[in-house]
């Protein structure tokens, strides 16, 4: 625990991320008709929803993820070092 | 406004509270799957329905939000060494073929047996299940509580867990790191069936993934909570793709659970890192017993549809489908209040022996 390193916050890539996130989530509602016509049709376009996941779950979980760091809410140090 | 009803004649219209009540739901649902490795979807459900979502659309767009969000907490929990990929995928291909069995015998009782029989096998399950298991996970938890061990980062093996780690059947045995042993994958394929039937079942296949993992297959507890997220995200990304072909997943929905649950899961993934591992048993056990009150509420109703006991009122049936939707969602609740709760008592437990020990150095 000698070395008290400060950890840069990922500050820049959470705004980034969170940015194309709402802009996701804005398209997702403002569509909100074509999308169900077209994701409800199934078949092949099955691939869809399941792309549309992806996509989100990439952009918003990493947006998801920096947010909590850049709060300060982090993994417990490991427990050798807390000794 | 153009009219596309016909085409989606299952997708409801979404308003602002909607979106909130969906937002606030996943986040808390994705806090304990963080933790335990599943959990949530039982009250998202259920949730989605009473918005006038169709069932299948509602279960549909649940397992469409619940593989991503599975993907994000387990590679979150990967980062802290906590998952065994491999065993999360050999149980997830059993459990897929679960989850395919499960959704037959599902279609089957319906047909036979209408909508309120269908409930009630699902009630039922819910009960016999949840009480048998819960009940057990509790009482270890509580055990473990009692005996003062709570600190010990070390759990011990079952016996049963130990007879099958002794078990040798040639050709058929994988090491896995998490169980640091060998075991033959007879004994994992029915484990993954029934966490895949219970999935198609309750939507919560992690209720006997999970604990067969600690208890029958001798994994921590830890580990046993991230695989299962390996699990759910197998059998989600096949059932997803499977009730998307039908045109069933209603992608915004999903998505929007998805935006709430994403903040959840990364929190409850830290919370791990806090916590000693019979936590994780607390969780899960205290969890499972209140939703088993939840449904058994819900039995006399589906048993009086049924005719099989005096008709209930329909004032009295509104009365209980209510405390039974209250009780689930306090369930949920109280189980993100204990994460939470020891997370913080964690946090701050560090934070005052990090101070004592730059007090202590800056002394020398």
């Amino acid at each position: 625990m000698s070395e008290n390193k400060v950890k840069k916050k990922p500050v820049g890539k959470m705004v980034f991320m969170g940015i194309i996130s709402i802009g996701l989530y804005a398209l997702l509602l403002s569509q909100q008709d074509f999308l169900n016509e077209v994701f409800g049709k199934g078949g092949a376009y099955a691939f869809l929803p399941i792309i549309t996941a992806f996509l989100f779950s990439f952009v918003h979980g990493s947006f998801t993820g920096d947010f909590w760091t850049v709060l300060g809410v982090e993994a417990a140090k490991k427990r050798k070092e807390v000794k | 406004m153009h009219d596309v009803v016909n085409a989606a004649a299952n997708f409801i219209n979404l308003d602002v509270m909607n979106i909130v009540y969906l937002f606030l739901v996943g986040f808390v649902g994705g806090l304990v799957s963080g933790f335990i490795g599943s959990g949530g979807a039982f009250v998202l459900t259920p949730a989605m329905m009473s918005m006038g979502v169709p069932g299948l659309v509602a279960v549909a767009s649940n397992m469409c939000h619940k593989f991503p969000k599975a993907l994000i907490g387990s590679i979150k929990r990967a980062k802290y060494g906590q998952v065994d990929v491999k065993l999360g995928i050999v149980l997830g291909i059993s459990a897929e073929a679960g989850v395919l069995y499960g959704a037959h015998i599902q279609e089957n009782i319906k047909k036979s047996f209408g909508e309120a029989g269908s409930n009630l096998y699902v009630s039922a399950a819910f009960v016999v299940i949840l009480a048998i298991v819960g009940g057990f996970v509790l009482l270890d938890a509580w055990k473990t509580y009692k005996s003062g061990n709570t600190q010990q980062d070390e759990e011990k093996v079952t016996k049963l867990a130990r007879w099958v780690q002794s078990i040798n059947i040639p050709g058929t045995m994988v090491y896995f790191k998490s169980l640091n042993a060998r075991i033959s994958v007879l004994f994992t394929i029915p484990l993954g069936f029934a966490t895949g039937m219970l999935a198609a079942t309750i939507a919560v296949g992690g209720f006997i993934g999970v604990p067969s993992m600690i208890y029958v297959l001798g994994a921590p507890s830890l580990m046993a909570s991230a695989t299962e997220l390996v699990i759910a995200f197998v059998m989600g990304l096949g059932g997803s793709f499977k009730y998307a072909m039908h045109g069933l997943v209603d992608i915004r929905l999903a998505m929007i659970i998805l935006a709430g649950s994403l903040f959840g899961i990364q929190l409850g993934a830290i919370g791990t890192t806090y916590v000693k591992p019979y936590m994780i048993k607390i969780v899960m056990g205290t969890i499972m017993v209140i939703v088993l009150f939840s449904r058994a509420l819900m039995v006399p109703v589906y048993m009086s549809q049924l005719h099989l006991i005096q008709e209930i009122s329909a004032g009295s049936v509104k009365a209980l489908k209510s405390v039974s939707f209250g009780i689930m969602i306090s369930a949920l609740a109280l189980g993100a209040f204990i994460v939470l709760r020891a997370m913080w008592q964690g946090r701050k437990a560090q934070q005052e022996l990090a101070a004592r020990e730059v007090f202590e150095q800056s002394k020398i």
